[in-house]
């Protein structure tokens, strides 16, 4: 009978929570790396037990670990991040130039058929790459040496690269997500990217159609459809149907347009989650009410999935790295919050349970599907 | 012998419990008990001072013989005290955050 396994970062270290295929009972394990700030965990696609975690501190810098025991135990490997040549300057909040600083690896994205392959999404936003477990770690510059760099600009949480989706059936192909600088694709493995922001509209930067400075919060996509996009940006929900070349906004009747995660079903690539925050700046649910919402159809026609999650006197929220979808039938959609819970539904998203209620902010969550 | 008190997160990084002892060849300075103990544990380089810049980490102090070492030059010779493994090299995390 198949398992699951579910990879949270916090603000103060990683879980792991497991349960067989009818995800009734759960196993909480942890913390691990205690103490240190977890900005995501995730394990290899053709290793499931070899992960690779981010763990950061303000006093200690930045750390990669990784496991090969699914969690158990894990070792520390390289954590030399150094930009390629010059790294030059990007927008201050002022629109002021500030150089490029490495702070923090928010994404790791294990390549799809190497587990020593990983990508990091970091801030300042830079992607990087190892080929080699983890010891060593190199940037892809050809993403902010394409020419709109100075022009980005960091959102409330940093300038950082925080989605990297690869696309399956052209491993050369990725696309990233950056706040606050939109939506980039390569298509020849790293080497050039361009951005992919025709469509979107933020009326905070001085061009609201501007090619880059959009705030995008998180782009998702079904394996089976790489080429169509989901996005939750800053304010609005988009999609794309032409692999990021031109996006249209499918927020529909949403309660706030506004939010972090966005996720695709496992086996319904027209079946997308939400979960709407009030902004801005309040950043917790609309009225106290922690909906997820979901589309049946790409987007546009949204309903609300309330049961099992609190309906009053709620104001958490839920981070951009912070939902995940397993590979069961029926599929398990799963959240975590800021007050530590992390929510799991068995059938879709229409009820929910928590796994846990009490661990420190969550950060990211991840789910393995595993045999 | 100089002996090397570090904060807990990086005994936990590195695997050991309680004081690292240190052989330093020629003069103890910060410089060389920092180039010896990120030669044992790898994993502590970039956690207690920047990779390429070599410059101690803002929320971490050096303290030694009840004195603040920190702002001392990194080739400056430490106490006597320290290079004779008579007190502790302590590196210390800042007292601050949630």
């Amino acid at each position: 009978m198949s398992r699951v396994r579910v990879l949270v970062g916090t603000r103060k270290g990683a879980f792991t929570l497991t349960s067989d295929g009818k995800r009734e009972k759960w196993d909480v394990s942890g913390p691990f790396l205690g103490g240190w700030e977890i900005y995501h965990l995730k394990g290899s696609p053709v290793d499931p037990n070899r992960l690779y975690a981010s763990q950061s501190s303000g006093w200690f810098g930045q750390q990669i670990q990784r496991s090969n025991d699914g969690g158990k135990t894990w070792e520390p490997v390289g954590n030399k991040f150094l930009y390629d040549g010059v790294p030059g300057t990007h927008q201050w909040y002022d629109g002021t130039p500030h150089p490029w600083e490495f702070k923090r690896v928010w994404h790791l994205e294990p390549s799809l058929n190497d587990p020593d392959t990983v990508y990091a999404g970091v801030e300042d936003a830079a992607m990087f790459r190892t080929t080699d477990g983890g010891q060593n770690w190199q940037e892809l510059s050809g993403l902010r040496g394409h020419g709109s760099g100075p022009h980005w600009a960091p959102g409330a949480g940093g300038m950082c690269l925080h989605t990297i989706l690869i696309d399956p059936k052209r491993p050369d192909r990725m696309f990233i997500a950056i706040s606050a600088a939109g939506a980039f694709r390569t298509d020849d493995g790293g080497k050039t990217w361009r951005p992919i922001n025709q469509g979107l509209r933020s009326e905070h930067i001085p061009d609201p159609t501007a090619e880059v400075g959009h705030c995008v919060h998180r782009i998702a996509m079904h394996p089976s459809r790489p080429g169509v996009l989901f996005m939750q940006k800053h304010w609005d929900v988009m999609r794309s149907d032409d692999a990021g070349d031109s996006w249209r906004e499918v927020s529909g009747n949403l309660p706030s347009d506004f939010g972090f995660p966005i996720d695709v079903h496992a086996h319904e690539p027209e079946t997308v989650y939400v979960v709407p925050i009030k902004s801005d700046s309040e950043h917790y649910p609309p009225e106290g009410k922690l909906r997820v919402y979901r589309s049946r159809t790409g987007g546009n026609e949204w309903e609300a999935l309330t049961k099992g999650l609190p309906q009053s006197d709620c104001y958490v929220n839920v981070l951009r790295d912070a939902m995940a979808v397993d590979s069961l039938d029926s599929c398990g959609v799963y959240f975590g919050t800021t007050g530590g819970q992390v929510y799991a539904s068995a059938n879709a998203g229409d009820s929910w349970t928590p796994i846990v209620r009490d661990l420190p902010a969550v950060v990211s969550v991840e789910v393995q599907t595993l045999p | 012998m100089i002996r090397v008190e570090l904060p807990a997160h990086l005994r936990t990084l590195a695997s050991v419990n309680g004081e690292v002892m240190l052989e330093i060849e020629g003069r103890a300075t910060q410089r060389s008990v920092l180039d010896a103990l990120e030669a044992r544990f790898p994993m502590l380089k970039g956690a207690i001072r920047d990779h390429v810049t070599q410059v101690r980490r803002p929320f971490l102090r050096f303290f030694a013989c009840q004195e603040d070492l920190s702002h001392e030059s990194p080739d400056a010779p430490l106490p006597v005290e320290v290079a004779t493994g008579k007190e502790p090299f302590l590196i210390i995390g800042a007292i601050a955050g949630g």
